[in-house]
């Protein structure tokens, strides 16, 4: 298990409030600017990092996290250079949880145990790869849990109480509820659906959980916060990295500082 | 026979033709797969589900499909006796219907009221609409920007047939970047929606299912060329795009040791240029689009784009039980360029009268190539999956004659 990530929400339990989980794709919208953006995150208000690798055929995704990736990779972004990133953020910031989040061709190809290792050294706490799902534990999630990465696994309103155990049979770290059926960036359950879905999966687990997927606004943000112990945002996000080029690091930090507002005005349920 | 030894068994119950295939989709979806695995399974024993899908095929697809000696052809090559499998001849114009129907009636087994589809050449596409027709279902179709223009015929057939053709800008606009729009489709619409995959690949169950679906082609050419020649055929040539009517054809005769199989790839400009759809010949395992297969990828696992003047061919993977067939060298697999597949088409029309699509055209560029050096009692079947009318804008445009 992951220290940085165990410690931060029993800080966040601590302080009794929500988290804010903030993606970004490495590499968006070029190496160095990419860099200066995720080194801005933690002092605008990020209590995680979700680092998106980049990948050509993102099929999870909506639009702004496929025009992200494809940004990404037209400027070059490897896996290689995204685990660099990591060690890089690494020297300054030794507390803030990274999750690296993808799809497993990259880390397949770049080798699963080399891949493992590399990540360990750089600093990552903990992977979501949304291909893989727990009949596929055996490729990646066991090997991550060997070396102390959390393996992150997303619940769906399609994952009922007869699925909810084997999804949550080998998570660690957090759970991270997405509150729609549908790719990321579309929209956000209604507040006392997520809630009544957060309480059905509480009955099955102790694990944190994050809620994310169309989360946009400060005032959305807000709402989910009530109830979720973390708030992921991240399509908002990078849209940003698209409409500022050049000055990507300022204008995600004024969303980010806007949005952790909004989560931290949630009045806790 | 030793059933330990067939080549007939797989997949395995998590969908692994050797260490290829599996499930490797999004949570959203998971319950789905595993509920259409459910009732795939209870179709599969169910010889209602069977009856019904065989008198489709008899009376609204028309088959059997002929079994046609080309005696012209055969001639020209001067070598083997050539056969072609005349699926061009199926309602709709090629194979893809007979997978088609067998999944709508599963659609229509699990409740679903909604289906979508991917396609490359228009020819899933357009088969995934009729049967929608036929059965009064809405029906959404994921195609390419490039596809779009290269295949406008078919574009215009699908809206004729109450489809909705939904352009997809993503990537490089082809028919990978169809699959993965439907597959966000279907994670946003996961309760009524089916989809219904043209080719033997995406998540298990579907490469078994679409193979069991073409497996038709096979099971009649067997009985065909037994009541033609007395005999099963020495090679059986089949092209390959995602795999579904060589592995259609290939499969009943898998375990016939002596029966040669030869699967042939788009080696679009030249497998050397790197402009080219041929996985088994030039990629490397990876996963994508739900199973571990062969893929054109880059040292970074990123997925390159594939080349073919063919669109049916132009797809980066391969379905997940060639890769193992192509491992255990039970199949072999080839490409050939587009020019060969263009005067493979040429021929065919003058020396048969017969149009082929530029996907079989492949397959006999590679027969030209085979049966030359091959004895006059050498028995050679060829799967002509499809035809070629859809195809005379990109082979004029090929040819550069102006219509
Ligand atoms: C006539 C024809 N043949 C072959 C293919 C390739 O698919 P598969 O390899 O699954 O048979 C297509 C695909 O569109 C096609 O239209």
């Amino acid at each position: 298990m992951s220290d940085r990530i165990d410690a931060r929400f029993r800080q966040l339990a601590d302080e009794r409030r929500a988290g804010l989980v903030t993606f970004v794709t490495a590499g968006d919208p070029n190496p160095s600017e990419s860099q200066r953006l995720l080194a801005a995150l933690p002092r605008a208000g990020a209590d995680v990092i979700e680092l998106g690798m980049p990948f050509s055929d993102p099929m999870a995704d909506g639009p702004a996290i496929q025009k992200s990736s494809l940004r990404a990779l037209e400027a070059g972004q490897t896996l290689a250079n995204t685990l660099a990133m990591v060690g890089e953020f690494r020297t300054s910031d030794d507390a803030t949880p990274i999750v690296l989040m993808g799809y497993y061709n990259p880390i397949f190809s770049y080798g699963v145990d080399r891949f493992l290792e590399d990540a360990t050294r750089a600093g990552v706490d903990g992977l979501i790869i949304v291909d893989l799902p727990p009949e596929a534990d055996s490729e990646l999630c066991l090997p991550a849990r060997a070396c102390g990465i959390d393996f992150i696994r997303l619940a769906t309103p399609t994952t009922d109480d007869r699925r909810l155990p084997s999804v949550l049979r080998n998570s660690s770290g957090f759970l991270y509820y997405v509150s729609i059926a549908g790719i990321t960036g579309t929209r956000v359950g209604e507040t006392d659906v997520v809630a009544g879905a957060l309480a059905r999966i509480r009955a099955h687990t102790e694990l944190p959980i994050a809620v994310g997927f169309g989360i946009r606004t400060p005032e959305q943000a807000s709402r989910i916060a009530e109830t979720a112990d973390a708030v992921v945002v991240g399509s908002a996000l990078v849209d940003a990295v698209e409409h500022t080029p050049g000055n990507a690091a300022v204008a995600v930090s004024e969303l980010v500082e806007q949005l952790k507002a909004g989560v931290l005005s949630a009045r806790k349920a | 026979m030793d059933q330990s030894n067939s080549f007939r068994n797989g997949p395995d119950e998590d969908g692994h033709f050797g260490t290829y295939g599996g499930r490797f989709v999004a949570e959203t979806l998971m319950p789905l797969i595993l509920d259409l695995e459910e009732h795939f399974a209870a179709a599969s024993r169910d010889e209602a589900f069977w009856s019904e899908f065989n008198e489709l095929l008899k009376h609204y697809v028309g088959r059997p499909s002929p079994l046609t000696f080309a005696p012209r052809i055969t001639e020209r090559f001067g070598g083997a006796k050539i056969y072609f499998k005349r699926d061009e001849l199926n309602h709709t114009g090629a194979h893809k219907i007979n997978n088609c129907i067998g999944q709508i009636l599963l659609a229509r087994r699990m409740g679903k009221t909604r289906i979508i589809a991917e396609t490359g050449a228009g020819q899933h596409g357009v088969a995934t609409a009729t049967v929608c027709a036929r059965f009064g279902m809405p029906c959404t179709v994921y195609m390419g920007e490039t596809d779009i223009e290269r295949q406008q015929p078919n574009v215009f057939r699908m809206r004729l047939l109450g489809a909705e053709v939904r352009p997809v800008s993503s990537g490089t606009r082809t028919l990978k970047d169809a699959m993965n729009e439907a597959l966000r489709d279907w994670v946003a619409n996961v309760e009524d929606t089916f989809y219904i995959i043209g080719t033997v690949a995406g998540p298990h169950p579907y490469p078994a299912m679409v193979r069991d679906f073409q497996a038709v082609i096979g099971n009649e050419v067997r009985a065909q060329i037994v009541e033609a020649e007395g005999r099963l055929p020495d090679t059986l040539v089949a092209c390959i795009g995602g795999g579904s009517n060589a592995m259609g054809l290939f499969h009943p005769f898998l375990d016939d040791a002596g029966v040669r199989l030869i699967g042939v790839e788009a080696g679009g400009e030249g497998v050397e240029t790197g402009r080219h759809a041929a996985s088994l010949t030039a990629g490397r395992p990876g996963v994508l689009h739900g199973n571990r297969t062969y893929l054109l990828q880059n040292d970074d696992g990123q997925i390159n784009d594939a080349h073919s003047i063919s669109a049916g061919l132009d797809y980066p993977g391969i379905g997940p039980e060639h890769a193992w067939l192509h491992d255990v060298g039970r199949v072999e697999y080839v490409s050939v360029t587009d020019a060969e597949a263009l005067e493979a088409f040429q021929l065919c029309a003058e020396l048969e009268g017969i149009l082929p699509a530029l996907e079989p055209s492949h397959a006999l560029a590679h027969v030209a190539k085979l049966a030359p050096d091959l004895g006059a009692d050498h028995l050679l079947v060829m799967n002509l999956c499809g035809r070629g009318d859809k195809d005379v804008f990109s082979v004029a445009e090929a040819l550069d004659v102006e219509l």
